[in-house]
């Protein structure tokens, strides 16, 4: 069955889409993403460290030839430094697709949904493709949707906390009204988390600490490459009803 | 230093010395930063790679050099 991840008209093999944040070094971070399949990575935009000039680069680890980078705006907490990121962003290789996020709170990282509603329209009409990290409330959600978001991506729990996803019921509300593809961004623990998502309907995952900071972060990179297919080819072979009482799986007649 | 063909601009934050008529092409060079791997905004602005060339850099010019690093 053909079931192809489809984001601003572009195909991806791939439905789990990674952070390159807190691991060890870039190497680890290169294999990490390479162990989990991923064709989009989201990536930072920081000042270039001008008294070490000889510091490795991102770029010169991951290809961005070969996988997607999807800039991102983490850390900004207003709508205009937002903006300004993912324009300065557009600007180095003409990146169109990027990740919107504007936080409301240290304590939580929360997003600051007037601020993200606002700079999703403006990137709208600058010509942005954006997918924007959102609250689980569907009506945040759908106004996001209104204003021309290419995907909409609600928390399952904070950011870096990896508690799973919190509010499944919401997650899956969202789901059913957007027209946009919907995916689960932040709060990711371990692979049945990932699953999970993908179980409720999500067309994908975004997720990072739970790599990074976990022991062997290759082979949770493999788990959740293995966690997001397991998940969606679940959701789309469609789970059995539950039952309250047993149902023996074998035939009852011809016993010995 | 206070040498007349000098001039002292801020460079991602920190205060930088440059010879006077030195273009952002030329800054880069001497900051050994490929063009291609950096966005750069001057005073705010944000300024097109082709324009690196003929852009050359005033005294007190507030100049930020980014790129892309791991995040999530």
């Amino acid at each position: 069955m053909k079931d192809t991840f489809t984001i601003a008209n572009k195909n991806f093999n791939s439905r789990l889409i990674v952070g390159t944040g807190k691991y060890k070094n870039f190497e680890e971070t290169a294999n990490a993403i390479k162990a989990s399949g991923a064709d989009i990575v989201t990536v930072a935009v920081r000042r270039v460290n001008i008294l070490n000039k000889d510091q490795p680069l991102l770029m010169d680890y991951i290809d961005p030839k070969s996988i997607t980078y999807l800039p991102n705006t983490a850390g900004c907490y207003t709508s205009d430094d937002a903006l300004r990121t993912l324009r300065l962003a557009r600007e180095m290789g003409g990146w169109r697709l990027v990740k919107l996020e504007v936080l409301g709170d240290k304590k939580t990282l929360y997003p600051n949904m007037i601020e993200t509603i606002k700079s999703t329209e403006i990137l709208v009409k600058e010509g942005f493709e954006v997918m924007v990290y959102c609250t689980d409330d569907p009506i945040m959600t759908k106004k996001l949707e209104d204003v021309g978001a290419c995907a909409i991506m609600p928390l399952g729990a904070p950011i870096g906390s990896g508690i799973g996803i919190e509010n499944k019921k919401n997650i899956m509300i969202i789901k059913k009204q957007s027209l946009v593809p919907v995916i689960v961004d932040a709060g990711i623990g371990t692979a049945s988390d990932a699953t999970i998502a993908m179980e409720l309907g999500c067309d994908g995952v975004l997720l990072n600490t739970s790599i990074a900071e976990s022991r062997n972060p290759i082979l949770m990179a493999e788990a959740m490459k293995h966690a997001v297919i397991a998940g969606r080819k679940a959701f789309n072979a469609v789970r059995m009803k539950k039952r309250s009482l047993a149902s023996p799986s074998s035939p009852k007649e011809n016993l010995i | 230093m206070n040498n007349l063909n000098m001039a002292k601009i801020q460079l991602n934050g920190d205060p930088y010395e440059i010879n006077n008529g030195t273009n952002l092409n030329q800054l880069l060079i001497k900051l050994k930063i490929q063009k291609n791997k950096v966005a750069i905004e001057i005073n705010g602005v944000i300024v097109e790679k082709k324009k690196y060339p003929n852009l050359i850099l005033i005294k007190n010019d507030k100049v930020e050099i980014v790129h892309f690093i791991g995040g999530g």
